[in-house]
Order: C-alpha cells, then sequence, then structure tokens
C-alpha cells in the first residue's frame, strides 16, 4: 500500500520529539478523526532552525510528518509557509488516495506553528483556532462533529441512525 | 526472517488437507453440472447432496433446510432481502442489532432506502442486546429479527436463545449471522429457536466460495438470484461443487472437534489477556470478558494508533487486524465499538488477534515479545500521549 519512502519515514522518522519554550507550536486533528500532529519550531533570524514534532496517527501520518519537518529544517519563514500538501504527498512518491487528507494536516500543523511564532512576535495572544477536521473524501474542511461532510454531501461517521 | 504468527483467523485461515484433497477430484475428474442428467451430473449431485447432510447435522437441521450460497455475505443478504420482500404485506419493520457486520448493517440500510423501516437495537457496553429490549422493540409490523451469534470485532456472543424464545411468543421470524460462530463454538438451530441462520465454510477451514443459508421448513422466502431452478428455486446459479464438496468434509471435521478446539484456543487468547497488561499499561479489553469467542482477543491500545502499530507487527512477522478508522478503506471507525460506547479516540487504538489451530503457544510469547517495544516507541512520539501522562502528573 505505501512507497518505500514512505515506509522509511515511518520507520525512521526525522525530528521526532518536542521543544520546550519553542518559538512556534501549531496543533491540528484530534485523536477522534484518527490524526493529531503536533509541531514545534525555534526561529533565528527568519530562519527555521530547529523543528520537532510529535504524532498520533496511521503509517501515512508519521511519514508525512517526518517529511514535511525534512523540507521545513534550515528554511526561510517564507519558504517553508510554500511547502503545500501536494508537495509532500510527492516528496512522498505518493500516497493511497484515501491517505491524502494526511498530507493537509502536516502542511497545516507547520503552517499553525509558523503563524503561532508570527502571532507571539506581534504580540497578540494565540488564539487556538477551531478543531479542524477533514473529509477523507473530498478533503473538504468540516465541523469535527458533523455527520455529513460539508463538501461532498458523504456521511463521515457510521453511527446508527436510531439511538435508544 | 522471523517466522509468521498469523493472528487474523477471523479475516481468513487455511483450509485443512483433508479438505483440500477431497476438493481436487471435483475439479479435475468430477467437474458435471449437478443438474445435468448424465452420469457425471449424476456424480456431482451425489457428491452435492452429501455435502448438504453434513453442513445440515452440524447445526441440528433436516437436509432440505440448508440453501448452498457464495458466502456468507449472500447468505445475509439473501435472509434479509428476502424475508422483507416475501412478507411485506404483513408489516414492513426490520430489527437487527447496531452491532451486525456490515452485510447486514448495509442491506438493512438498503431495504430502508427502499420503503422498509428498521430499527438498530442498542448494545451495552460488551456489545451485547439485551432480550427485554427486543421484546419491547417488536410491533405488530415486525417481520423480522435479525441478531449475530457472535461478533468477531469483539468477540461477544450474543443471547440468541433468549431472544429466540421472545420471536417464538411473538410469532416474528428470528435470522441470525451465525458466521464466525459455526464450526467453532456448538451451534443448534432447535436450541436457538431461530428460523433462519447463516454460516460460512471459510470460518471452519473450509474454502472460500463457499456458504449457506439455514431456512427452517416453511419458512417463505423469495429468491435473490433469478434463473435457474437449483436449490429449490430459491438460488439460481451453476452450483461451486467443489467448494460445496470441502464445506461439507469441513463441517464434518469441526463437528468432532469443536469441544477441542475450544479449549485449545481458550488456553491461547487467555494467556495473552492474561499478560499483555503486565507489560503493556493503558489497555482496554473489549467485549464480553467471558461470553466470547474462543481464541479471539480485542485490545484497545490508549494514545497511539491501530494502523501503525498493525505495520510494526507485520514487520515482524505477524499478523492481526484492527478497528480503527486508517485500517478502513471507508476512514470510518468501527461502528460496533461507537455502539458500545467506546469513545473513538480509544476505538483508534484497537487491535484484534484471532487464534486459529495452526498457532501455537509460542506464537503467544512472540506477540508478547514483539509488541510492548513498538507500543513503547508510537506513545513516545504521540502527542495524545504526552497531554495525558502530564493531566496524570
Amino acid at each position: 500500500m505505501y512507497s518505500q519512502t514512505v515506509m522509511d519515514h515511518f520507520k525512521n522518522p526525522r525530528n521526532v520529539g518536542v521543544i520546550e519554550g519553542a518559538d512556534g507550536v501549531g496543533e491540528v486533528g484530534n485523536p477522534v478523526c484518527g490524526d493529531m500532529m503536533t509541531f514545534y519550531i525555534k526561529v533565528k533570524n527568519n530562519v527555521i532552525e530547529d523543528v520537532k514534532f510529535q504524532t498520533f496517527g496511521c503509517g501515512a501520518a508519521i511519514a508525512v510528518s517526518s517529511m514535511v519537518s525534512e523540507m521545513a529544517m534550515g528554511k526561510t519563514l517564507e519558504e517553508a509557509s510554500q511547502i503545500t500538501n501536494k508537495k509532500v504527498a510527492e516528496a512522498l512518491e505518493g500516497l493511497p488516495k484515501q491517505k491524502l487528507h494526511c498530507s493537509n494536516l502536516g502542511a497545516d500543523a507547520l503552517h499553525k506553528a509558523i503563524e503561532d511564532y508570527r502571532m507571539k512576535k506581534e504580540g497578540t495572544t494565540y488564539k487556538p483556532a477551531p478543531k479542524k477536521c477533514y473529509c477523507p473524501f473530498c478533503e473538504v474542511e468540516t465541523p469535527a462533529d458533523s455527520e455529513i461532510c460539508t463538501g461532498c454531501g458523504k456521511e463521515l461517521l457510521d453511527e446508527p441512525k436510531h439511538a435508544h | 526472517m522471523a517466522s509468521v504468527v498469523y493472528a487474523d483467523h477471523v479475516a481468513a485461515m487455511p483450509v485443512y488437507p483433508q479438505v483440500f484433497e477431497a476438493m481436487v477430484p471435483y475439479f479435475k475428474e468430477y467437474y458435471g453440472n449437478p443438474s445435468s442428467i448424465h452420469e457425471d451430473g449424476e456424480k456431482a449431485r451425489e457428491a452435492l447432496e452429501e455435502a448438504r447432510g453434513k453442513v445440515a447435522r452440524l447445526i441440528g437441521a433436516q437436509e432440505e433446510e440448508i440453501i448452498f450460497t457464495s458466502c456468507g455475505t449472500e447468505s445475509n443478504n439473501l435472509a434479509l432481502k428476502g424475508i422483507s420482500l416475501a412478507h411485506q404485506s404483513k408489516g414492513k419493520e426490520i430489527l437487527i442489532s447496531s452491532v451486525e457486520h456490515f452485510s447486514i448493517m448495509h442491506c438493512a440500510n438498503a431495504l430502508e432506502k427502499a420503503g422498509f423501516h428498521v430499527t438498530r437495537l442498542p448494545v451495552d457496553e460488551y456489545g451485547m442486546v439485551d432480550p427485554a429490549v427486543v421484546e419491547r422493540a417488536i410491533t405488530p409490523q415486525t417481520i423480522l429479527v435479525s441478531v449475530m451469534h457472535s461478533n468477531p470485532e469483539v468477540g461477544t456472543l450474543e443471547p440468541i436463545a433468549e431472544i429466540g424464545k421472545i420471536t417464538r411468543a411473538k410469532k416474528v421470524l428470528f435470522h441470525t449471522d451465525a458466521i464466525d460462530s459455526v464450526g467453532n463454538i456448538p451451534v443448534q438451530v432447535n436450541e436457538l429457536n431461530v428460523d433462519l441462520l447463516s454460516l460460512a465454510a471459510s470460518t471452519f477451514y473450509g474454502p472460500k466460495g463457499a456458504a449457506a443459508l439455514y431456512i427452517r421448513k416453511g419458512v417463505k422466502i423469495q429468491p435473490l438470484l433469478d434463473g435457474g431452478i437449483q436449490e429449490r428455486g430459491l438460488r439460481a446459479g451453476t452450483e461451486n461443487v467443489p467448494a460445496i464438496v470441502g464445506m461439507g468434509v469441513a463441517a464434518e471435521l469441526a463437528q468432532k472437534e469443536i469441544p477441542r478446539k475450544m479449549s485449545y484456543l481458550k488456553e491461547l487468547s487467555d494467556r495473552l489477556v492474561r499478560e499483555l497488561p503486565k507489560k503493556i499499561p493503558y489497555l482496554r479489553f473489549l467485549g464480553h470478558p467471558t461470553r466470547r469467542l474462543p481464541g479471539n482477543v480485542s485490545v484497545a491500545v490508549e494514545y497511539i494508533e491501530g494502523e501503525a502499530m498493525l505495520l510494526f507487527m507485520d514487520m515482524e512477522g505477524i499478523r492481526i487486524s484492527s478497528g480503527s478508522a486508517c485500517i478502513s478503506r471507508s476512514l470510518k471507525v468501527s461502528h460496533v465499538m461507537l455502539a458500545m460506547g467506546v469513545d473513538a479516540a480509544t476505538a483508534q487504538g484497537s487491535l484484534l488477534f484471532s487464534f486459529g489451530m495452526q498457532n501455537k503457544p509460542e506464537d503467544v510469547d512472540r506477540i508478547l515479545e514483539v509488541l510492548p517495544p513498538i507500543v513503547e516507541r508510537l506513545r513516545n512520539m504521540s502527542p495524545v500521549y504526552r497531554k495525558a501522562m502530564a493531566k496524570k502528573a
């Protein structure tokens, strides 16, 4: 199911960990959805000096976070902001279709960390954005507890329609 | 390379050598169509009927009450759709449990779209249906109740005999999906008070491609497949003689073996359940603690995700399954676990071990050796674990 590059990043993820007193922290997803990533960055002179991440998720999620961290390391904030899910998936030699949403999460977590850094720098309090979930079928963002995807209408939770 | 530990028998299992040997001639020499009048047809017909007898004896049914199908899913579809369509003039209400296999769940969804009313009965934290709830749910419009005999995802055995007493009293037809039970634990249709029962050869060391639906004499049913008049006009299609012959042999072997199988497999699963918590903290075992399929261990490993564990286990040669959303191609977390009230985050860390007769005690040792470091490694990189530990501190 997974490419060799994905399996490599899954077995040997780069930059796993936490940065205490990080300059920026970005967290996306939640375990209910099945994926959660937290990215930590250390920034000096507009360059990402260090990046670490933690991930709760499947093989694709771990590989994506590892690849994102590798792509972000040593880049300027502007360059890092250009990292897209598409580029991540390409760098991993492709992901199975149903796993593409994991690549969304990785890039988003990094961008959130960058945003967090910028807000801290500008002195505004960081308000955590409402929890986001992505529909696995069309990748449109939907509220975390919604049962139907707002983008394509497919059912997201397989809950019994008649609760007791 | 480390030898393989195959612990995913609910998904698939090998056929016994005797089963395979019995099938071969029906591919090569006795390949006749059972409907042909000539001698080759007759030979195939005889083999078919002999297998029918063996399957009937396994569940305490009469031969003419066994209809052969191609798979468990087809048996379930035939039961639900065949009964609903045949009895819709009496009523349009169907009761199923909320933990059924997809071949019942999605079948019921399709019937709902076609105008039937489906009630999905709640279950307790073990995934068990309460017979009293079934009794309250039955109305004069109810034409069918379907509750599975055993749930392979969490192992729980349902109170089928008790529910059957109720449906008998209320004169409502009762179907049970006994696919994971038949051939592995005792199943007798008259003890269970069922009118229809699904079974499949692939769960008791028979081949894929052969299954059956038990239909009690006198129960009216509409066929799914129209065509020739095979299976008394209830299931058209040239019979898969080799597979059915295999199923017959497997049924015969199973009937003799059930008590020995049960105790052997229970010993393996009991040991895993006993030892695993000693090596891995924050585990939650799922399904009923005692009323469960022997050899079946369903456990949720908190704070990490199932597919990641499965991949690492696979690299070590251990084959298992999981109910996590990432594992399912539909990306939905197991509906069985949600119905049991297991929160979705915990359900993501589910692992399913299902032992079979090829497993040995050393296999349990290997799992106990390999899984803990995998869990530790994944927990050390999990933000969920980090937060949970910080809270506990």
